[in-house]
């Protein structure tokens, strides 16, 4: 290729990306509002189980409190905390934490506290237990997370927060006991974590939209 | 290749050269994502807009396009076109993006695609690449969306979401059952061709 057709290529191809850039920028800008408000819909929308029978003020996406590792609660990974307040007054808790101890890998468990330390609700948000057998964690699969709405930790005491076999008060799964075992544990962890510092969590600021 | 009419192209891509039973391009995407129907269908629109497109931006610009900074062009006009794709349907059908995942952005690697744009859209006119976009993203669309109808149906007993039984044969959504069912289509595709009269 002659200098000439180098330049003349060169131009073409810094012609052609500004144009394919222009046409992804104008994309862009004609979707994200309502990309920004799918994302936002969409955590709301997963949060909302995890909080059965409480009554709170919308925008829980917005009091997000991420802590970075080394942390108290369950897991090396960042911790994140949703503050729910209704009226203003602070009335429940969500935690997404990992629990580290499952059978194929970290599970991440979303868990709803309200303020008194009851559990509102838990989901499974990640996982790759067993499928048959460990996945009956999901809430789709089995009602087996349900189990733990309604108690806190004192109803039963902390022993008790372990599967039957183990001496505790919760069922466990037909042919899986270390995946419940990793559930129970990260909830426990968490709930007596929630005793602790209750008052600290509602009372520091937000910290961002990403996690 | 000759380009042929309008219909021709549309003919030729849904069947005689379909980019899946024939060609056998962009299989990955196809084999993994054909687990149900409504996502075979999300991504074959999907595939079909950008390879429409694409055909149409590589040949309205195949004028001025230098044969040496061909390959880097298509490239930046494909990926361009699958970021657009992606950030459309992130707005609007923000349920089938999350089920399709990383297979939108993975549109543009799609070999399908800037195969139509290097063989047929660097050589013919608008219209008729356009055409040959219709149908060749029309006939991978197709072919998606019958493997994912018929995954679907044998695998989760199901079809477009509406459960009809409790339990499928589970292979037919595990990835082996992807092979299974691709290899009964290009079968049966070589079988309807065989027959004497055509």
């Amino acid at each position: 290729m002659s200098d000439q057709g180098i330049i003349k290529a060169g131009v073409t191809l810094a012609l052609i990306a500004s144009i394919c850039t222009a046409l992804v920028a104008a994309t862009y800008q004609a979707t994200h509002e309502r990309i920004a408000a799918n994302e936002k819909a969409l955590l709301e929308q997963s949060l909302q189980p995890a909080l059965s029978g409480v009554f709170y003020d919308s925008g829980v996406s917005e009091s997000r409190l991420v802590l970075q590792p080394p942390h108290d609660l369950p897991g090396n990974d960042p911790a994140v905390i949703y503050r729910v307040f209704a009226e203003s007054k602070p009335v429940a808790a969500l935690f997404a934490v990992t629990a580290r101890d499952g059978f194929s890998g970290p599970i991440r468990v979303l868990v709803g506290v309200e303020y008194d330390g009851t559990v509102t609700g838990i989901r499974i948000l990640q996982h790759r237990e067993t499928p048959g057998l460990g996945d009956k964690i999901e809430a789709t699969r089995s009602d087996w997370v349900f189990q733990f709405d309604g108690h806190s930790i004192g109803d039963p005491p902390v022993t008790g927060w372990a599967i039957r076999e183990d001496g505790g008060e919760f069922d466990q799964l037909t042919g899986a006991s270390i995946t419940p075992r990793a559930v129970i544990k990260a909830v426990r962890d968490t709930l007596l974590y929630f005793d602790a510092n209750r008052e600290t969590i509602f009372l520091a600021e937000a910290s961002g939209e990403d996690e | 290749m000759t380009s042929g009419g309008f219909i021709e192209r549309l003919r030729t891509g849904l069947w005689r050269d379909n980019p899946g039973l024939v060609q056998l391009l962009g299989l990955c995407p196809l084999l993994a994502v054909t687990s149900t129907f409504v996502n075979g269908l999300g991504l074959g629109i999907a595939t079909l807009l950008v390879l429409t497109a694409s055909n149409a931006l590589v040949s309205a610009t195949r004028r001025w396009i230098r044969h040496e900074i061909r390959i880097p062009i298509y490239v930046l006009i494909i990926a361009s076109l699958v970021t657009c794709v992606e950030l459309i349907f992130k707005a609007w059908f923000p349920t089938l993006d999350r089920s399709l995942g990383i297979f939108i952005p993975l549109i543009v690697t799609n070999c399908a695609i800037i195969a139509r744009a290097e063989i047929f859209a660097s050589r013919n006119s608008i219209g008729v690449s356009i055409a040959d976009g219709l149908g060749m993203g029309a006939g991978f669309a197709g072919l998606l969306m019958a493997l994912g109808a018929f995954r679907e149906l044998v695998g989760h007993a199901s079809i477009g979401g509406f459960s009809f039984a409790d339990r499928g044969f589970l292979l037919a959504i595990l990835p082996p059952g992807a092979f299974f069912a691709l290899a009964l289509a290009v079968a049966l595709k070589n079988h309807i061709d065989r027959k004497p009269g055509r």
